[in-house]
């Protein structure tokens, strides 16, 4: 597994501003690791460290809290001993639920395991639909992709292209067409042509549009005349740089199809992808993928250790 | 949108209000709590402390402490700090003295540029201008294609290239286009970029100085968390913006980065994007968002939305029955029928003061559903008499409505009830005082 490090080093033309950027967050978690003690201000401080990378107040608060609890009853007083405990608190939580997808085994139906790609409008679903075709075919799977975004307009030319440039079929209606009978077909194609992953891409749609999430139900219960338990992976897209809002995405989108995991897309900017942390806390997903630019390769199975080393330090 | 912010701040006000005097140390707490809400809405933590620490020094300087409604004081402090961050006047798009005015869209990848070009190709064209869309987003696949079809869709001219073009050359031809066909208006869609995607910053420096467009909008989606100051800001320092618009402020996000922005960079918030059909774009005020955020209503921008859907002599009829709250059940049932064509009845009731906690406690499907269907189905099931004199509803009557609605007798009195509050309510409501008890409204 490539790491993050090197995934996020490899582009060169955003190392500057990425360092910039990084370099006014190392200052201030300098300026904390300064402090001589172990003491309210320094957890202020890496409370609001936590809140400006999106964790949010009330997850922050619970990190924050067992944090100081057992410090107390380790009777640290270091500061790097602090942020050490920090950063295990942390990824201790984010291992919790593992990060792991099946990695294209056959479900036990025996067909071909299905993977629904979901989330609200420009997340970047299409384009990590795309990377996750490409990840498993490296893995030596035949991969059958599902353009049942049949709203966006020019949705289905653009996973044709990326079809096209991974290699991998797509399975395609008109625009406006009905995305449970695209998948559909593409799950019986599957079947034909001995595909055994099939990823299906889905239409952008805000969480709080309660006819679009049952809309989206439709693709499970029709798919499930196939195979009862597809889709076997549903797997919500969230953009890193999303705020608060992306807990009660993940909260709508667990709901309406019971979601096994994230995707955190977009990690190449100087958004940090905290709210993930509230994700997993909160309601127990697993984060599976991330996505860090625009071509195929630019993804990385998610690693806690090393997504929370980059929240407290710079690329060096 | 800001409903659950208002929410917040209602709460905490509304507990510092119900008190007479406060302590410094009183409104030290109220404000500790505006500041986790405003966290929470994304608001960024250097604003939310700077906003907080304003609001503080207005209220302990000044003789607030001492007047007889100091929460009601702090609230009115809250809300002007909050329409001088949010830019004071609303903001009007600028042309340039000569035609084609060109309007440049930026932003970072899925912020909503493309949907959003469309949508002010739409409005230009309803106030009588001569548009020309240009897709310079040669990187994303498909995009082109993306903005040809939202083109044909509002019959709005598309000028393109092969793919193998330069974003620049497009640009640059484009505006050559618009010239020759006469075009008033010109709008450029660029491709998603990174702030710090060095490159990709000055191939829209190059455009901007190629173009020289009068307006330069940066689209920010309103979900975007902490980072949005930061993204902001660099487009801002590199490109120099004059104004923003926040995208897909339909959902629930509570659109602090709005609010971030504006007070970092000072740029104007120009419109607002609610949808996802073309015509789902508003002018942005920012006077009407902070009583939103105080959960003040927004009852103007409620009356235009009915004046677009409707016609005006309807409009005004229904203003001037929710004002005088003389409405029957015939009236109650017509509303149902305009409110829906407005839009979700969940965004609806949002704009009407008092109504924004209520909106958040009931589900959407209460709202939008099963529930008002049966409404409905209970309301046509009555002679036009009944609907126009409810009071005539005895108990035999109430059972042929339960049978003929599908419904049962307790579902028709519990809609008599809520009618009958709600009457009530309007009444107070015209009246100038607040509802009291409007939750128990919709059962």
């Amino acid at each position: 597994m490539k790491s993050m490090f090197k995934l996020l080093r490899r582009h060169d033309k955003v190392q500057d501003g990425l360092k910039r950027s990084r370099e006014s967050w190392f200052a201030r978690v300098t300026q904390i690791v300064q402090r001589s003690r172990l003491d309210e201000t320094l957890l202020e401080e890496l409370e609001e460290l936590l809140i400006s990378a999106d964790v949010g107040v009330a997850t922050t608060a619970q990190i924050i809290e067992r944090v100081r609890d057992k410090a107390e009853a380790q009777r640290l007083t270091d500061t790097s001993d602090a942020i050490e405990l920090l950063k295990q608190e942390m990824v201790s939580l984010l291992s919790a639920k593992g990060t792991s997808i099946h990695s294209g085994q056959p479900p036990a139906s025996g067909g071909p395991l299905v993977i629904l790609a979901m989330g609200v409008n420009g997340v970047g679903k299409t384009t990590s639909v795309a990377k996750l075709a490409h990840y498993f075919k490296e893995q030596g799977n035949r991969v059958i992709l599902a353009a049942s975004d049949t709203f966006r307009a020019a949705a289905i030319d653009q996973l044709q292209a990326w079809g096209q440039r991974v290699g991998v079929d797509v399975i395609a209606h008109n625009p406006g067409g009905d995305p449970a009978a695209i998948a559909y077909d593409a799950l019986e194609a599957a079947r034909a042509r001995g595909a055994n992953v099939v990823l299906i891409d889905t239409a952008g749609r805000l969480h709080t549009k309660l006819n679009l999430m049952e809309e989206m139900k439709k693709i499970t219960r029709v798919l499930s005349r196939l195979d009862p338990e597809a889709p076997h992976e549903t797997i919500l897209i969230l953009d890193a740089t999303t705020g608060q809002n992306g807990l009660a995405q993940a909260r709508s989108f667990t709901e309406a199809m019971g979601c096994t995991g994230v995707f955190l897309a977009k990690l190449d900017g100087t958004a940090r992808g905290g709210i993930v942390v509230a994700i997993v806390q909160e309601l127990g997903l697993p984060v599976l993928f991330i996505g860090t630019g625009e071509a195929v390769e630019d993804m990385a199975p998610f690693d806690p250790g090393e997504f929370v080393e980059e929240l407290f330090s710079p690329i060096s | 949108m800001f409903e659950s912010l208002s929410e917040k701040l209602t709460a905490v006000f509304s507990r510092l209000s119900g008190k007479g005097r406060l302590t410094e140390k009183e409104v030290d707490e109220g404000l500790r709590e505006v500041r986790l809400a405003l966290l929470e809405a994304d608001v960024n933590f250097r604003v939310a402390r700077d906003f907080v620490q304003k609001v503080r020094e207005r209220a302990v300087g000044s003789q607030v402490l001492e007047s007889l409604s100091p929460g009601q004081q702090i609230v009115k402090i809250v809300n002007e700090e909050l329409i001088v961050i949010l830019g004071g006047e609303s903001s009007k798009l600028v042309g340039s003295d000569h035609s084609p005015s060109v309007l440049m869209l930026a932003g970072l990848q899925g912020s909503g540029k493309t949907t959003t070009a469309a949508k002010l190709a739409l409005h230009l064209k309803r106030d009588g201008h001569k548009v020309l869309l240009v897709a310079a987003d040669l990187r994303r696949l498909a995009a082109v294609e993306q903005l040809e079809t939202l083109g044909r869709q509002l019959d709005v001219p598309v000028y393109s290239e092969a793919s193998d073009s330069s974003a620049l050359n497009v640009c640059r031809r484009g505006v050559q286009k618009a010239k020759d066909i006469g075009a008033a208006w010109v709008i450029l869609d660029t491709g998603g970029r990174l702030h710090i995607d060095d490159e990709m910053m000055e191939e829209l420096e190059e455009i901007k100085k190629a173009t020289s467009p009068s307006e330069l909008l940066l689209v920010v989606d309103s979900m975007t968390g902490q980072d949005a100051v930061n993204s902001a800001q660099s487009f801002n320092e590199r490109i120099g913006l004059t104004g923003l618009i926040m995208s897909k402020m339909d959902g629930d996000a509570r659109g602090g980065a709005a609010l971030s922005i504006t007070q970092v960079t000072g740029l104007p918030v120009k419109f607002i994007g609610t949808g996802e059909r073309a015509e789902a774009l508003e002018a942005f005020h920012p006077d009407r968002l902070a009583s939103r955020i105080l959960g003040m209503g927004d009852i103007l921008t409620l009356v235009e939305r009915a004046q677009e859907n409707m016609d005006q002599e309807r409009a005004k009829e229904m203003e001037r029955k929710i004002r005088s709250a003389t409405f029957n059940l015939e009236d109650f049932l017509e509303q149902l029928h305009q409110i829906k064509r407005m839009g979700p009845l969940s965004q609806v009731l949002e704009m009407i003061p008092g109504f924004s906690s209520l909106s958040k406690r009931m589900s959407p499907e209460d709202l939008d559903g099963d529930h008002m269907k049966s409404l409905e189905a209970i309301v046509y099931s009555m002679t036009p008499k009944e609907r126009r004199n409810p009071d005539i509803l005895n108990g035999s009557r109430r059972r042929r409505i339960a049978s003929g609605s599908g419904t049962t007798p307790q579902q028709v009195n519990q809609l008599l009830n809520q009618f009958r509050q709600m009457q009530k309510m309007m009444k107070q409501m015209s009246s100038g005082k607040m509802p009291r008890g409007i939750r128990s409204m919709f059962g």
